[in-house]
């Protein structure tokens, strides 16, 4: 075999984020994080007693280190195992990556993944920074949930503006003004000038047909695409994270979560969201069969009646053409009852710009989209 | 999304169930999966609108068609442009529905070109895989290459739906004559307890709720068996030893979390040191002697770590960090086994390889293996055979192709604690990566150490 390309790799020692402004950290990994979201642990280092080591455990049938007969079954649901393999999928990219980054926007995605950090390096600090591609039509909230969020888990944040490239004459705004579609070149920009080579993904394949088809770990080459007929196989838990110079990895560790285990993890967990998921007043006016909120991208037509709403948001993106609906849930718990209840997908409620076509998505993905 | 069948605190304590489907093209397995889908109502409106339009474009169900039968589907899972336009599946299309006892994480795997690679990757996480086969055709040569990988792969439930059962009109003699013939063929291979089940994915007879139309058929829809079926974890929780791949050292030093290096916390976290992975099968507590491999250093968990929680005991397939007694050199790729259940490691690996890459392997190629959280160097010394999946008989090789399945003896850089998959599931898997631009060639399974090679070993 030739060795022409260079493997930039997977060694067997976990790296830090060597970004030239994360000097600062810990050379070796500077695991850690820590939240808040957990509750405090105690009596962490106390010796314990070299015991015998539960000898019990020796039964006649079970090995040892098999669970003893006798003892009460570990039962663990569909969340403990989804949060698992999660976890399991961030320790893998921060250990066999240079330089992994997560995407964070603030939604509800993103803050599961970063709640899954947290829990991944307790009682270090996340590993890596998080980047936003910011689309320049945000919802505010949304936008000082996020900087509060990397304030307190001590974060380093990278954006990758899409009104800059606006502005520099390097993206053209689209005719109907939603900016989603724009953020693949300034995404791809970002990582390349970052040198990120494992980018954290909230996407769920429960979310469109061509996620469904996308590995958890999935090779982008030199130009950011993903070919989907060209993928590698994903077998038992093993994940190959080798890539050549140029390539990167998108990692998606809740691929296997749907909307409703999101939600019944956050209110499990007592994840903090933006305050626009729950139930609030907001001045809207109906197009294309959503609620859109008035705002500064999101002006009403003379003909389109402004009307006050108790609505909710099931995505957060674009202001311009993410919709909220009218729910009356208050807090997580309320959520889940009501996403349980749903009769439409949140893409098909929320997103004007994913009911385009059947392969909106897929082509965006190609191109290099999250 | 799922379906409003269930309430919702029900959902909270369900169980995680991951199956597969397999079989020939056209067979149905989309059809099948549109159903399971429909039917247990995780197909929102919106979604089937979208269906709905694609269908009758292409004019499916035709005329006379109403209701669910004008709608293909099929397009549910074929989520990929060429794939709607072929009217094929071509790659492995996860889909997620559940019911008040469980959620299921389906895994669509198209049987045609690729269906060993297809096949080898659904089946290689599934806790069960059903297995289509027209009830027009029987069974075929495919059929018995699905089950022969199937039983290779040790999936544990093996489940066989005897599709388009309509088209023979509901006979109870095709289907019994099916029945008896995939018996023959499950007891050849060695497959216990397979369950056939008459079925049609298009009219939705036995695939939830139990059909009218099969009265001669007493035996539960294909989704109660899904309903009830132990899981891999369930299964082997109790029987099989300790196994944990460390991942990484949780060693934080400077780099505390915020919130914890405020507070006096803060000087108690200074020395942490533990040992991050996913504990790959049976069981551990606190107090428990553990050895560290490859070094075989003897030692004791005395902490069991999670997000800040301490845990007495932690299973299959937690994530957890372990503290251990004693100061030793552990590192990422170590594997942690309960004490004195594992015998050696080894250099040489003897392994079954599913062969997944159109570059054909050769003896003297120099591969990566990654073996639990562990990637060494390897070479190929040995292609000894390959399986004649007709028979499921070795037959001498000296080069192995896409899709094929043989044996190999490597040699490896470094020792690695490999024990045979036949009794290890999880630590007997591994694959085997192209050095030069990383792609994923074959899907492995350790094979039993066939004696003492040591005068063949030389070094690389
Ligand atoms: N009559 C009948 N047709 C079926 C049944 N299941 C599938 N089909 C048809 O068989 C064809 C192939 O089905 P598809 O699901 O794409 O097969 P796959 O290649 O195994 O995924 C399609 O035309 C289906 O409508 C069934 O139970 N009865
Ligand atoms: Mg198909």
């Amino acid at each position: 075999m030739s060795t022409s390309t260079t493997i930039v790799s997977a060694g067997a020692t976990s790296t830090a984020d060597a970004a030239p402004a994360d000097a600062a950290a810990a050379p070796n990994a500077a695991l850690g994080v820590a939240s808040g979201l957990t509750e405090p642990r105690a009596g962490l280092i106390e010796d314990q007693p070299r015991g015998e080591g539960a000898g019990a455990a020796f039964g006649a049938e079970a090995a040892p280190g098999a669970a003893p007969a006798g003892a009460a079954p570990t039962r663990l649901t569909s969340l403990d195992v989804l949060e698992s393999e999660a976890i399991h999928i961030i320790r893998e990219v921060v250990a066999e990556f240079e330089r992994p980054a997560l995407l964070f926007s603030g939604g509800k995605d993103s803050v599961l993944m970063l709640h899954l950090a947290t829990k991944a390096f307790w009682p270090g600090r996340v590993p890596f920074p998080v980047l936003h591609v910011d689309t320049g039509h945000n919802f505010p909230e949304v936008i000082e949930f996020r900087d509060r969020t990397v304030e307190r888990l001590g974060l380093r944040l990278v954006v990758g503006s899409v009104q800059e490239y606006i502005d520099r004459g390097e993206l053209a705004e689209r005719a109907d003004g939603t900016r989603n579609p724009l953020q693949t070149v300034p995404l791809l920009d970002t990582i390349k000038i970052n040198r990120f080579d494992a980018v954290f993904g909230g996407g769920r394949r429960d979310e469109d047909k061509a996620r469904a088809k996308e590995r958890i770990l999935s090779l982008r080459d030199e130009f950011g695409q993903w070919d989907p007929r060209n993928q590698r196989p994903e077998l038992w838990n093993l994940y190959n994270g080798r890539h050549t110079v140029g390539q990167h990895v998108r990692a998606f560790p809740i691929s296997n979560w749907t909307e409703l285990d999101v939600w019944r993890y956050i209110e499990r967990e007592r994840i903090e969201l933006p305050g626009l998921y729950y139930a609030h007043e907001r001045e809207v006016f109906a197009r294309d069969g959503m609620w859109r909120a008035v705002g500064d991208v999101s002006q009403p037509r003379p003909e389109e009646q402004v009307v006050t709403k108790t609505v909710r948001y099931r995505t957060v993106g674009d202001m311009s053409c993410t919709g909220a609906v009218e729910s009356a849930a208050a807090d997580a718990a309320a959520v889940v009852v009501e996403v349980a209840a749903s009769t439409l997908t949140e893409r098909g409620a929320t997103r004007a710009d994913d009911r385009i076509s059947e392969a909106a998505m897929e082509d965006r993905k190609k191109d290099g989209y999250f | 999304m799922t379906a409003q069948l269930l309430s919702p605190p029900a959902l909270g304590e369900s169980t995680l169930f991951r199956f597969a489907t397999a079989g020939s093209v056209d067979d149905g397995k989309s059809t099948l999966v549109g159903r399971l889908l429909h039917d247990s109502k995780a197909i929102l409106a919106d979604q089937l609108d979208a269906v709905a339009r694609t269908s009758a474009d292409r004019g499916f169900g035709g005329a006379n068609a109403t209701g669910i039968q004008k709608i293909d589907l099929a397009l549910l899972t074929d989520g990929l442009r060429a794939e709607r336009e072929q009217g094929i599946t071509i790659d492995v299309a996860y889909r997620y529905f559940a019911t008040d006892r469980r959620s299921f994480v389906l895994a669509d795997c198209p049987g045609h070109v690729q269906y060993t690679k297809n096949t080898v990757t659904g089946a290689s996480t599934a806790d069960a895989v059903v297995v289509l086969i027209d009830a027009r055709k029987g069974v075929l040569e495919q059929t018995r290459r699905h089950l022969s990988v199937l039983r290779l792969l040790r999936v544990p439930h093996v489940l066989v739906a005897v599709n388009k059962i309509d088209l023979v009109d509901y006979s109870e003699d095709v289907f019994a004559g099916i029945e008896a013939n995939v018996r023959q063929v499950g007891a050849e291979l060695g497959l216990a307890d397979v369950l056939v089940v008459p079925v049609s994915a298009l009219e939705g007879d036995n695939v939830v709720a139990a059909s009218p139309r099969t009265p001669w058929y007493a035996g539960p829809s294909l989704l109660e068996i899904l309903e009830t079926l132990a899981t891999t974890d369930d299964l082997e929780g109790g029987l099989e030893p300790f196994r944990f791949p460390v991942q990484s050292v949780i060693r934080p030093q400077g780099a505390l979390a915020p919130g914890l290096a405020d507070d006096d916390g803060g000087l108690a976290f200074r020395d942490y040191r533990a040992y991050a992975g996913q504990v790959a099968s049976g069981a551990i507590q606190v107090g428990e002697r553990v050895t560290v491999l490859p070094s075989g250093r003897p030692t004791v968990v005395v902490g069991i770590d999670f997000a800040g929680t301490e845990l007495q005991r932690a299973v299959a397939p937690q994530s957890v960090s372990l503290r251990l007694a004693d100061d030793i050199d552990v590192a990422r790729g170590d594997l942690i086994a309960a004490a004195g259940t594992f015998a050696e490691t080894s250099q040489d690996l003897y392994g079954e390889l599913c062969w997944l890459s159109p570059k054909p392997l050769r003896e003297g190629a120099k591969v990566l293996i990654k073996h639990g959280s562990r990637t060494v160097q390897a070479l190929v010394r040995v292609i000894s055979g390959k399986l004649d999946l007709e028979n499921f008989r070795e037959q001498p090789a000296s080069s192995l192709e896409l899709n094929d399945i043989g044996s190999a003896q490597l040699r490896l850089a470094s020792p690695l604690p490999v024990e045979a998959y036949a009794r290890h599931r999880r630590t007997g898997a591994f694959l085997v990566i192209d050095p030069t631009d990383g792609n994923t060639l074959a899907a492995g399974l350790v094979r039993e150490h066939p004696g003492d090679h040591e005068g063949e070993r030389y070094s690389i």
